[in-house]
């Protein structure tokens, strides 16, 4: 069954295309890894299926639900995980997750139970009763993470899930999502350009490049169908997306990404 | 779904449902915000400073003049409620501060993917600076009364006081949370944030009565709520004071104006992160 389907689905800001008709479909249960340059547009379309943005042209539906008409219907059967920091550091790990349960409306009975098992299974057991500000960036990510699954979402949206960490908290998200996966069957989508991550969690990878899809398939097949299939997913990104690498980041964003960087590593 | 909602027996009428939904949302916000301040109250203690030193320096100097016509009432009688007003205001007003800090740490994305309706996260937060000012009656109050003012203490009163509070609280951080909607950045709401607030606070019956005023800023001030907040704070907290508008018109001017903000801020929520 498809979890996620878009049809040409367009953002435009002003005269700037974002994502440029896009058409996907993710299947129930997959990790599905969205790849591309500063730009490409994957934000801007993660934040279209999250409802947070309303599509100029073309539409989606995200577990059978149309992000437009039934905006709040998605809301409810989705997990989403900003790039940006989004847990709240006036708050113990604990209060995170139990305000988020009630957001929800996780029964009662069923709220502390759901909030212990996401604890101990994003290995936070120890940390739930300290402020958040005093967690790790590798840490904050985890709690961020737990906090998009208390209500079992059918979908989780990822972006840059690791962007900013250290080899080993990254290693460490990376395990704890793929457990997500065996433990919920979420299907899951997420943004990266971290070619390893995109290698070892994805079933199945879209480049994207100026707003449009330029490859998909499989990590394999992308490999195989360049430089007589010993290509590394590295050169498949740099034949796709990095040949006209746009100047990227302007001095703003330097700026920006550096300090996020910091505040969550 | 599997959600429990729909195994309730009787299922109430759609209007009603909503309507508590709505409510069960506000207060987790709210209760989110409570539990922030539980972990750090020091805010509203240095908060109280200000409203302080207007009451025992600008008003023990200012009474001593008695240069300002305030009737029956002596001049700190008469500031007082203004004060409290004044430092509702300013606490309320910086509220689009931290909405912003929150946009660009992105705690508001997650928010607003999570199908809780806009206005509830608009106005829990109103309601959390409806707490804060509340705490600054307590000490306001208090003091008031210990620098020899009449304060009315009947429960009706008391109650009433707070409501005023609340009320002006949501109204003065839903303008600021649409202020910070506007102009998007930190930098730029600081100088907004500036130049608005004192404007409000003296175009309005909060230290001086509106009668002294050139007959141009009578005008305006009966355009700015915080004119009716003081008017409805003041015939509440000083015994024996008549309203000037009546209360009942002052509530229907804070709720009317609260209701309205709080239902344009809920609508331009979703642009504040594009």
């Amino acid at each position: 069954m498809n979890v996620i389907e878009t049809q040409q689905l367009t953002r435009r800001f002003g005269s700037f295309t974002a994502v440029d008709e896009v058409s996907l479909t993710l299947q129930e249960g997959e990790i599905f890894g969205l790849l591309g340059p500063n730009g490409a547009g994957k934000t801007t379309l993660i934040k279209m299926l999250t409802t947070l943005l309303p599509p100029s042209k073309g539409g989606a539906s995200v577990a059978g639900f149309d992000v437009v008409r039934q905006a709040r219907e998605v809301r409810r059967v989705i997990g989403y995980v900003p790039q940006l920091l989004s847990a709240d550091g006036y708050l113990t790990g604990y209060e995170n997750l139990l305000i988020f349960a009630k957001l929800f409306d996780l029964p009662r009975q069923q709220r502390d139970e759901r909030i212990q098992r996401l604890l101990h299974m994003m290995g936070l057991e120890a940390a739930a009763d300290q402020m958040v500000s005093t967690f790790s960036g590798g840490m904050i990510r985890r709690l961020e993470i737990a906090q998009s699954m208390l209500h079992e979402p059918r979908v989780l949206f990822l972006d840059e899930p690791t962007v900013g960490l250290d080899p080993i908290a990254r290693r460490s998200v990376w395990e704890h999502i793929q457990r997500l996966r065996t433990e919920f069957s979420t299907t899951i989508l997420l943004t990266t350009h971290y070619m390893e991550e995109a290698d070892s969690l994805c079933q199945r990878i879209a480049i994207l490049h100026q707003g449009r899809v330029a490859a998909i398939g499989t990590p394999e097949q992308l490999k195989a169908g360049l430089n007589g299939g010993s290509a590394t997913l590295d050169e498949v990104f740099a034949h796709f997306a990095g040949a006209e690498l746009q100047p990227s980041g302007s001095y703003f964003e330097v700026s920006r990404t550096r300090h996020d960087a910091r505040r969550v590593g | 779904m599997t959600h429990a909602v729909s195994a309730k027996p009787c299922p109430l009428p759609r209007p009603l449902a909503d309507a508590i939904y709505f409510w069960r949302k506000t207060f987790n916000i709210f209760e989110m915000e409570l539990r922030k301040l539980r972990h750090d109250s020091m805010p509203l203690f240095t908060r109280a400073v200000q409203p302080l030193l207007w009451l025992l320096i600008f008003g023990q100097v200012l009474a001593a003049t008695r240069a300002i016509p305030t009737g029956e009432f002596g001049y700190i009688a008469f500031m007082a409620p203004g004060i409290l007003a004044q430092s509702v205001l300013f606490i309320s007003i910086f509220y689009g501060l931290s909405i912003i800090w929150e946009r660009d740490l992105g705690i508001i994305h997650k928010f607003l993917a999570s199908p809780a309706p806009r206005a509830s996260l608009v106005l829990g937060k109103g309601l959390s600076s409806g707490m804060r000012g509340i705490s600054q009656a307590f000490i306001i109050v208090p003091l008031a009364y210990f620098l020899g003012v009449n304060v009315n203490w009947s429960l009706f009163n008391l109650l009433g006081i707070l409501a005023v509070v609340v009320l002006g609280a949501i109204v003065f951080s839903t303008f600021s949370l649409l202020i910070a909607i506007w102009v998007k950045t930190r930098e730029r709401f600081m100088g907004v944030g500036q130049f608005l607030t004192m404007p409000l606070f003296f175009a309005s019956n909060a230290i001086y009565p509106i009668e002294v005023m050139p007959e141009w800023l009578q005008v305006i001030s009966h355009f700015n709520p915080l004119t009716y907040m003081v008017d409805a704070l003041r015939t509440m907290i000083l015994t024996g004071s008549q309203s000037s508008f009546g209360l009942v018109t002052d509530f229907l001017v804070l709720g009317g104006v609260a209701t309205t903000l709080v239902w344009f801020a809920a609508r331009r929520y979703p642009t504040f992160i594009t």
